[in-house]
């Protein structure tokens, strides 16, 4: 088991530096171009504030001259003439970004206008949280129940509706039915608010109502698509369980059928549940950039859409640590779960 | 797993109506991309993001169709290029006239008139446009002249109906009209009847006259535009693009995406996990190792970063797709080969000597392509919902009409607050029905290829 953990863990760090030197090098010269924009127009907004300095100078190439040095200086500083792909470079913006460190945003701030890239994402991942592991905590408990009552009555009319509402459901994009419960909803019958993004400011008291009322729409909509392949799901593996001896055993001693389905069956298909329920917690994190576009649901997703149109970059890099960190401890536990249950898969066949 | 062949596939196949379900949504598309390519000049679909060619259509047109289910008839865009034409010739003066028939039937005024002409002449002819309306009434809508020129030339005009010189000579014959003219646009007092400012029905005859003196003038061109609010099978979008071209164009463009990554995608899941699974050891643990850094990736914020920063080419983004597309299957077919190479056949091939290319290609790939079948329709519709996605966020391939696209261009002109249910519904539906027809065909492969599903 320890050694199952230990190649487990290896490999997600692993992941993670070759998720964060993948987005580097994707982002990596445009980001130097910025920084040294900024740099520029920095020196030559501390010159213009400063007239002193211009008087100084005699000729205009010496006064060029000096602003291309003042230039040339603070590029050295901060290492930025070297290329960002030396490795020392590399090496320095990785372990900045391990520490959380991620510099601050060019953009982009948060509601109380920090632009570190640190507050901005601490301040939108729990609402992503709250919409996306309440969707996901109701979506199992609906999926699991629906299953395991269609299980109990194969063939039979829940039992065909669940299943083709399982296949129905999954082949639409959320968003678009989002966009669709919005039109609805939101213009034709106005029962919900078409952003979700709450008109108040968060230290109001009644700000977590109107988070709440607000999340209502998206919430709704991330469940309906989303119960049915759940509900197919545990079906079928209560289906298999169902045909175990030890199951037949307790029917021929004369258990009733719902005890056996609601307490025996039920844990034997735990593992797998627990399993996917891990890994489809941290898939629906990654769906949240469609989604929370859609519905303007002001949380990480809605940001790393808003930090790609603008190409905010520190902002880029920052969220999609973050998400891959969620991501990769979800998976993490999914396999240990997994590994916990099953005891074939340590061994590594 | 081995022991099905592909004829006891084929007959379960068709056994199951989901299976069959599938398979003729199938054959719909094919058949409608068919249309699509041949049908549509492919002209029209590179000039999607062009607003000069979609310049005559309306704006945010709601389909023609759903006047069958209106009781106030809401008016049609008409596009008019089939005069009735007449040539008189008398002495010094020649008279061209192009006449065009509308049948207006609608309970509200259309939005606009407008007639497009070229003509060939030389000296300054008179241009004169008139209405003879339903009831018997004869409006003179505009007399001009046109430039002067001594040589031949050709000239080309667009006459509005907010021309000034129309509403000015429409309030000189105000005493045909029981209403004040204050404010009313042309279309609203041409299409209206006399008593009271109300549409009236009827035929109207739109006439153009040409007169020449001493020289030859001609109507080359000449198109009469009625600016309605319903269009086409699928109305107009906010650039006045016509939605049913738009939503034609993007089923073979989802086809070719869905299938073209997954198909890819499964053959080279397939391989790699074939390979890893038989070769074993050291090779296995090194693959398995990459196989699970790329599943474990998170695939949307790579995608979009990817396409922000290298391409968002449509091709290029198939290519990326792929990527993310062919972790799971290389799993399950490596678990597959682990099981398959300890049969004996496999064991013998290997004894005579085998090329190890041979084996896996020869006696595990065979073995596992009905589950290969199975996983490429069961892929498809999340590859396209993906591509979808990207371009719904606006990140798709600008020069390709897709459905996502389709859809982004609604979300930013927020069709959903406007309630243009016709540009949000249609796209959305097909790539449901798109993606449905796959999974109906991935479920009923898989029911047969895993029988322990069956029951």
């Amino acid at each position: 088991m320890r050694k199952y953990v230990a190649t487990r863990v290896a490999t997600m760090f692993g992941v993670l530096m070759i998720t964060l030197l993948i987005t580097i090098s994707l982002v990596g010269s445009n980001m130097d171009t910025i920084l040294k924009q900024g740099i520029v127009f920095q020196v030559r907004s501390e010159i213009t504030e400063n007239p002193a300095i211009a008087q100084s100078f005699s000729s205009v190439e010496d006064f060029e001259g000096f602003i291309q040095s003042q230039i040339d200086q603070r590029i050295q500083v901060l290492g930025l003439d070297e290329p960002w792909y030396s490795p020392q470079r590399i090496g320095v913006t990785m372990y900045k970004i391990m520490i959380l460190d991620f510099g601050y945003a060019t953009f982009l701030t948060s509601d109380e206008g920090s632009s570190d890239v640190k507050d901005i994402l601490f301040e939108k991942l729990p609402r992503t949280v709250l919409l996306f592991t309440t969707a996901t905590i109701i979506i199992s408990i609906i999926g699991i129940f629906l299953g395991a009552f269609s299980s109990s009555k194969v063939g039979s009319g829940i039992d065909r509706i669940t299943s083709s509402f399982a296949i129905i459901s999954s082949s639409f994009p959320v968003w678009w039915i989002g966009m669709l419960m919005i039109f609805l909803f939101a213009f034709t019958y106005q029962i919900f608010p078409a952003r979700a993004t709450p008109d108040i400011p968060s230290s109001d008291p009644a700000y977590i109502g109107s988070l709440l009322y607000h999340m209502a729409l998206p919430l709704i909509t991330i469940v309906m698509i989303g119960f049915g392949s759940w509900a197919y799901l545990v079906r079928n593996f209560m289906v298999g369980i169902m045909q175990e001896d030890f199951i037949i055993a307790k029917k021929t001693i004369g258990v009733k059928q719902k005890r056996i389905i609601y307490t025996h069956a039920l844990k034997n298909a735990a593992p797998p549940i627990v399993t996917i329920l891990a890994l489809s917690l941290s898939g629906s994190l990654g769906g949240a950039i469609i989604t929370e576009a859609v519905f303007d649901w002001p949380g990480m997703g809605r940001l790393y859409f808003e930090a790609i149109t603008v190409m905010d970059l520190p902002v880029i890099i920052g969220a999609t640590y973050l998400l891959t960190v969620f991501f990769l401890v979800s998976i993490f536990i999914a396999d240990l779960l997994y590994g916990y249950f099953d005891p074939r898969v340590r061994t590594g066949q | 797993m081995s022991s099905i062949t592909p004829q006891e596939i084929k007959q379960e196949f068709f056994k199951s109506k989901m299976g069959i379900a599938g398979i003729v949504i199938l054959v719909i598309l094919i058949v409608t991309s068919i249309i699509a390519i041949v049908a549509i000049p492919i002209e029209t679909f590179q000039e999607w993001n062009n607003p000069g060619s979609w310049i005559s259509n309306p704006k945010v047109a709601i389909p023609v169709w759903v006047n069958i289910f209106m009781i106030e008839k809401i008016p049609e865009h008409k596009i008019l290029e089939k005069p009735m034409i007449q040539n008189i010739s008398n002495g010094e003066i020649t008279l061209t006239s192009h006449q065009f028939g509308v049948n207006f039937d609608y309970d509200e005024f259309p939005n606009d008139f407008i007639y497009e002409f070229s003509s060939e002449y030389s000296g300054s002819p008179l241009l004169q446009l008139s209405i003879i309306r339903p009831d018997g009434i004869k409006l003179d809508l505009l007399s001009t002249s046109l430039p002067y020129s001594n040589v031949k030339t050709i000239h080309s005009e667009r006459i509005f109906s907010t021309d000034e010189s129309i509403k000015k000579n429409l309030s000189l014959q105000s005493e045909k009209f029981e209403f004040l003219f204050e404010r009313l646009s042309a279309e609203d007092i041409v299409f209206s009847k006399s008593q009271l400012n109300k549409p009236l029905k009827g035929d109207y005859i739109f006439s153009i006259d040409l007169y020449g003196i001493n020289s030859e003038s001609q109507i080359q061109e000449s198109r009469l535009i009625i600016g309605g609010k319903a269009f086409g099978m699928m109305g107009t979008d906010e650039l006045r693009r016509d939605l049913a071209i738009g939503l034609l164009w993007g089923t073979p463009l989802a086809l070719f995406i869905g299938l073209v990554v997954s198909i890819a995608s499964v053959i080279m899941g397939l391989l790699y996990g074939v390979y890893a699974g038989y070769k074993g050891k050291k090779t296995d643990e090194v693959m398995m190792r990459l196989n699970d850094v790329i599943y474990a990736l998170p695939a949307l914020p790579f995608l979009i970063i990817l396409s922000v920063t290298i391409s968002n080419s449509i091709f290029v983004m198939v290519g990326f797709l792929m990527i993310f597309g062919w972790v799971g299957i290389a799993k399950v077919s490596r678990s597959m080969s682990l099981q398959i190479k300890t049969r004996g056949y496999v064991d013998a091939a290997n004894m005579m000597g085998q090329k190890d290319s041979k084996i896996i290609l020869k006696h595990i790939v065979p073995q596992l392509l009905p589950y290969a079948f199975a996983s490429i329709a069961i892929s498809v519709p999340a590859a396209i919902t993906t591509e979808a996605g990207l371009s719904f966020l606006g990140l798709g391939d600008p020069s390709f009409p897709t459905w996502g696209q389709i859809l982004h261009d609604a979300n930013t002109f927020g069709a959903a607050a406007r309630g243009m249910w016709w540009w949000i519904m249609p796209p959305g539906v097909m790539i449901a029905i798109t993606g449905l027809a796959f999974v109906f065909i991935g479920n009923a492969l898989d029911a047969i290829v895993n029988p322990k599903l069956k029951r």
